[in-house]
C-alpha cells in the first residue's frame, strides 16, 4: 500500500484491539463489504460516476481503490439525506441523475464522446467548468451546475473517501477509539496505538514501528 | 453480499421501533439495561405534554416531574443506549442527527443536519461539543446597554443562580478561576488536560496579550456515578460512546423518569390541538405508524428553532389561522445562528488534534471588549481550539479552499499537524431570517420547513474582525500555511422570542405564550438575542427557571 507519510500504517491492524468496540467493527465491516456494482444507478450512469470519482479523488494504482461510486450509489439507494437542500437543487436522487446525464451531454458537445471516454485533461476541464457554474443547457434544467458540484459531487464523493480505513491510514488518523481512547495529548506525543510519521531518512524505522501499532 | 449487510444492520435498531414502552425505558447507562417508567393513558389529561427532549424539553420534563406534575415528553428520535448503540464512526453516527429534508435559501443558506440539529432523546446535546458557558450579564439587555438587538425580560442575577444549578447538574469540568465576567462558583469538576490543539490557542493568547482558559465542558474529568472520566477518544461531536459526556440523555432524562415522567421515543408531533376557548387540549403525534392524541392541561413546544415554529405553524386552525401563539406575527421570525468561521494552519510539531474533546481551550477576549479603535461593529465573539475528524476536515478543505483531486488528497495528509481557531459569534436578529412552511411534505405527511437566512452588514463586519484576530493569534502561536474558512455557521436561536410586550414577542419571561395561555415554548427559540457563547447552558438555565415559575404559578392558581 502506498503511504509515503505513514509507511506501513494500517488502521485496520487495530480492529481487534481495545480501540474498536463491537458496534464499530460491525459498521466498518459492512462498509468494507459493500457491493461493487450499481444498485441505484444504471450501468451507463455508473460509468460516468466512476470517472467523476476518479478525478475528484485520484487513487494510487498499487493498492485496492476505495470503491467510491459504490458508496455514492448506496447513499442514494437508501436515500440517506443530509438534513437540508438548497432551494435551487432538486432532491439528491434527481440531482445526481440529471447531473450525470448533463455531464455526458456536455462531454459529447466538447469532445464527441461520453465523459468517461474523454482524456483526463478534458475531464478536469469540464469539471472545472461545472465548478464555476459554466455548464448549462436543457439537460441541466434549472439546476445550477455550480451548486450541483459544490453540494452534491464534492461532499458525496469526498465524505465517502474519508469514511474509509484506507483514507484514515493515508492521513495518519488514529481511527476508531472506543473504549480505549488516548493518553498522550501534548505536542509530538503519540500513544503506541497511533501511527508513526516518517521523518526524512527514517522511513524504515517508521515502517517497522507502524507494524507494531495496535 | 447485500445479504450480509442486511444481517449486519438488522438487529432491532432503536430507530426502527420505540423502546420506551410497556412500563419501562432504556437505561442509557447500562448495556441492555431498563428502568421502570410510569405510563399515562392518552385519555388522561396529563399536566404537561412536552414536545422535544433536548436541552429545553428534557430539562423541563425533569424539573416539572420533580415538582410533582404529571409529564409526558415526546421525541421524534430514538432512545439510545450509547454504550451499545454508538460506534466510533462519523458516517454511522449521522443517525443521531435530524436529517429529514429542509429547504434552505436566502443570501447565506444555512447548513442543517449534523451542523446543528439532533434527532434523539436528549436532542442536540447527544452530539453537542459540550462547551458550557454563561452569557455575559449585559447580553440580557443589549438594547439598553449597547443599543442593538432587543432586551430579554430576564435579570442576569436570577439567571446566575440557574447557571449554578445547571453546572452542578452536569458536573461541568472547568478551571478554578474563570477569567471573564462576574465571579462564579468554582466548577464542580477539575478542568481537563489541554491537548496540543488547545495549547496552540493558549500560546497565541499569551503571545498577543489576551487571556485564555481551559474551556468549561460537560464531560466529566473524574468518575461520576456510572459515568467514567473522559478517555479523550475525540468523537464527542458525533455521540459519546462511554457516557463521560453529560448529555441531557444521560442526566436530566433518567432523573425525569425516576421522578415519574414518561418519555415517548420515535413519536413525531404533527399538531397541537386547541378548543373553542382558545386553549391547548393536547398533542397529535405519530408513533408506530399511527396518528394518536395525548390529552394535556398544558402543552410545551420544545423542538428548537426550526421544529418549534414549524409545529406552531402546522397547528393553524380556524381560530388561529396564522398558527398558534402568532398574534404578533413573529413565530418563525428573527431566526439567528452564530457565526462559526475559522482560521486554520499547520504546525511543525505533531498535533494529532483528533485526541480529546475538540474544544479544550477558549479565548473570550472579544466577548468583553465594547470599544476599540478596530471595532467597527456591534456584538461580540469568542473562539475555541479545534479537532475535526477526517470527514469534517475534508469538508473544510473542499468548502473553503475549493480543493479536489490530487491537491485535496495531498493537503489532507497534513492532518496530524493542523491546528485551528473557530469562532462563535453573535448574529443580529432580523425579521427576514425566518422559518416558513414549504409545499413539499415529509415521511410523516407534514409540510417541511423552509429556512431563509442572510447575514447583515454588521454580521459581516464582525466576522471579518474575528478572522483577522484569529489569524494574528494563530500566527503568533507559530502556525504556518494559514487559511480562512469564511462560510460556516452553527447554533440556532430565535423564531419564538420572549419579551415583555405581546405585540413584539411570542412568549413572556416564563416562556408562556401570550395568546394561548396553557401553551409554553422552552428551547433556544425563545432567545431574543444570542450573545457570543454556545447556547446549551443558557437553554437549560431558562428551562430550570421556567419549571420553578410554573410551580409558583400553580401554587397561586394561575396556570
Amino acid at each position: 500500500m502506498t503511504n509515503d507519510r505513514y509507511p506501513g500504517y494500517d488502521v485496520l491492524d487495530k480492529r481487534n484491539t481495545p480501540s474498536w468496540n463491537e458496534q464499530t467493527r460491525r459498521v466498518v465491516d459492512a462498509r468494507l463489504a459493500i457491493p461493487r456494482e450499481p444498485r441505484f444507478f444504471s450501468e451507463s450512469e455508473w460509468q460516468t460516476l466512476s470517472a467523476v470519482c476518479d478525478r475528484i479523488i485520484p487513487q494510487p494504482k498499487d493498492r485496492a481503490p476505495v470503491p467510491l461510486p459504490a458508496y455514492v450509489d448506496a447513499k442514494l439507494l437508501a436515500n440517506r439525506g443530509d438534513g437540508f437542500r438548497n432551494a435551487k437543487l432538486p432532491p439528491q436522487r434527481e440531482a445526481w441523475k440529471r447531473g450525470l446525464a448533463a455531464l455526458d451531454r456536455d462531454a459529447r458537445r466538447i469532445g464527441g464522446a461520453r465523459f468517461h471516454e474523454l482524456d483526463v485533461a478534458r475531464q478536469d476541464a469540464l469539471l472545472k467548468e461545472m465548478e464555476r457554474g459554466e455548464l448549462s443547457g436543457p439537460a441541466w434544467g434549472n439546476m445550477p451546475s455550480k451548486l450541483f458540484f459544490s453540494q452534491r459531487v464534492i461532499p458525496d464523493i469526498t465524505s465517502s473517501y474519508y469514511a474509509h480505513p484506507t483514507a484514515w491510514s493515508e492521513i495518519g488518523y488514529g481511527g476508531p477509539a472506543a473504549p480505549r481512547g488516548y493518553v498522550r495529548m501534548g505536542f509530538d506525543r503519540r500513544d503506541p496505538w497511533e501511527a508513526v510519521e516518517a521523518k526524512p531518512g527514517q522511513e524504515g524505522a517508521a515502517r517497522r514501528e507502524n507494524r507494531r501499532v495496535g | 453480499m447485500s445479504g450480509s449487510i442486511r444481517h449486519i444492520t438488522a438487529a432491532a435498531e432503536p430507530s426502527d421501533s420505540p423502546r420506551a414502552t410497556g412500563g419501562r425505558a432504556p437505561d442509557p447507562h447500562r448495556i441492555g439495561g431498563w428502568m421502570p417508567m410510569r405510563e399515562y393513558p392518552e385519555t388522561e389529561e396529563v399536566d404537561f405534554a412536552i414536545v422535544g427532549t433536548g436541552a429545553g424539553g428534557g430539562t423541563l420534563a425533569c424539573k416539572l416531574a420533580e415538582h410533582g406534575f404529571s409529564v409526558v415528553a415526546f421525541d421524534a428520535g430514538p432512545f439510545w443506549r450509547p454504550l451499545e448503540d454508538f460506534a466510533s464512526d462519523e458516517t454511522e453516527q449521522t443517525k443521531v442527527y435530524w436529517t429529514d429534508e429542509r429547504i434552505v435559501d436566502g443570501e447565506n443558506p444555512l447548513k442543517m443536519g449534523g451542523n446543528n440539529s439532533g434527532k434523539s432523546v436528549g436532542g442536540s446535546t447527544v452530539h453537542f461539543q459540550m462547551v458550557s458557558l454563561r452569557f455575559r450579564p449585559e447580553w440580557f439587555k443589549t438594547r439598553s446597554t449597547f443599543g442593538y438587538g432587543v432586551d430579554w425580560p430576564l435579570d442576569w442575577r436570577e439567571m446566575w443562580r440557574y447557571y449554578d444549578e445547571v453546572e452542578q447538574a452536569l458536573k461541568i469540568a472547568g478551571p478554578v478561576n474563570y477569567p471573564w465576567g462576574p465571579p462564579r462558583p468554582r466548577y464542580p469538576y477539575r478542568a481537563h488536560e489541554l491537548n496540543a490543539a488547545a495549547q496552540v490557542l493558549a500560546k497565541g493568547a499569551e503571545a498577543m496579550g489576551t487571556k485564555w482558559a481551559p474551556c468549561p465542558l460537560a464531560t466529566v474529568s473524574a468518575p461520576r456515578g456510572l459515568s467514567p472520566p473522559c478517555v479523550y477518544r475525540g468523537f464527542c461531536r458525533i455521540g459519546c460512546s462511554t457516557n463521560a459526556k453529560q448529555s441531557v440523555l444521560i442526566t436530566w432524562i433518567p432523573r425525569a423518569i425516576r421522578a415519574g415522567a414518561e418519555i415517548r421515543d420515535l413519536a413525531m408531533a404533527g399538531r397541537v390541538e386547541t378548543n373553542q376557548a382558545g386553549r391547548a387540549t393536547g398533542v397529535h403525534y405519530l408513533r408506530n405508524g399511527q396518528w394518536r392524541f395525548q390529552k394535556a392541561r398544558n402543552v410545551v413546544v420544545a423542538g428548537y428553532s426550526i421544529e418549534t415554529p414549524r409545529l406552531l405553524l402546522l397547528s393553524a386552525n380556524d381560530r388561529f389561522p396564522h398558527g398558534l401563539a402568532n398574534s404578533s406575527g413573529l413565530v418563525g421570525k428573527n431566526l439567528m445562528t452564530q457565526s462559526n468561521q475559522a482560521v486554520w494552519g499547520v504546525m511543525d510539531e505533531e498535533v494529532r488534534w483528533y485526541k480529546g474533546p475538540p474544544s479544550l481551550a477558549i479565548n473570550e477576549h472579544w466577548n468583553y471588549v465594547d470599544q476599540h479603535p478596530t471595532k467597527d461593529f456591534v456584538g461580540h465573539y469568542q473562539w475555541l481550539s479545534q479537532g475535526p475528524l477526517p470527514q469534517e476536515w475534508a469538508a473544510v478543505q473542499t468548502g473553503s479552499r475549493k480543493l479536489w483531486g490530487k491537491a485535496l488528497v495531498e493537503e489532507m495528509k497534513k492532518y496530524n499537524h493542523q491546528v485551528g481557531l473557530k469562532m462563535v459569534g453573535e448574529q443580529q436578529p432580523q425579521e427576514r431570517n425566518q422559518v416558513t412552511l414549504a409545499d413539499e411534505t415529509d415521511q410523516y405527511g407534514l409540510r417541511i420547513p423552509r429556512i431563509t437566512y442572510s447575514w447583515s452588514d454588521n454580521d459581516k463586519r464582525l466576522i471579518q474582525h474575528a478572522l483577522g484576530q484569529m489569524e494574528q493569534h494563530l500566527r503568533a502561536a507559530g502556525a504556518k500555511e494559514i487559511f480562512r474558512q469564511e462560510d460556516d455557521t452553527n447554533h440556532l436561536h430565535g423564531t419564538a422570542r420572549m419579551g415583555d410586550d405581546p405585540r413584539t414577542s411570542v412568549v413572556n419571561a416564563d416562556c408562556r405564550s401570550w395568546d394561548v395561555r396553557n401553551l409554553w415554548i422552552c428551547d433556544g427559540s425563545v432567545f431574543p438575542t444570542v450573545g457570543g457563547v454556545n447556547p446549551s447552558e443558557t437553554i437549560q438555565a431558562v428551562a430550570c427557571r421556567t419549571a420553578d415559575r410554573i410551580k409558583q404559578l400553580s401554587r397561586r392558581g394561575e396556570l
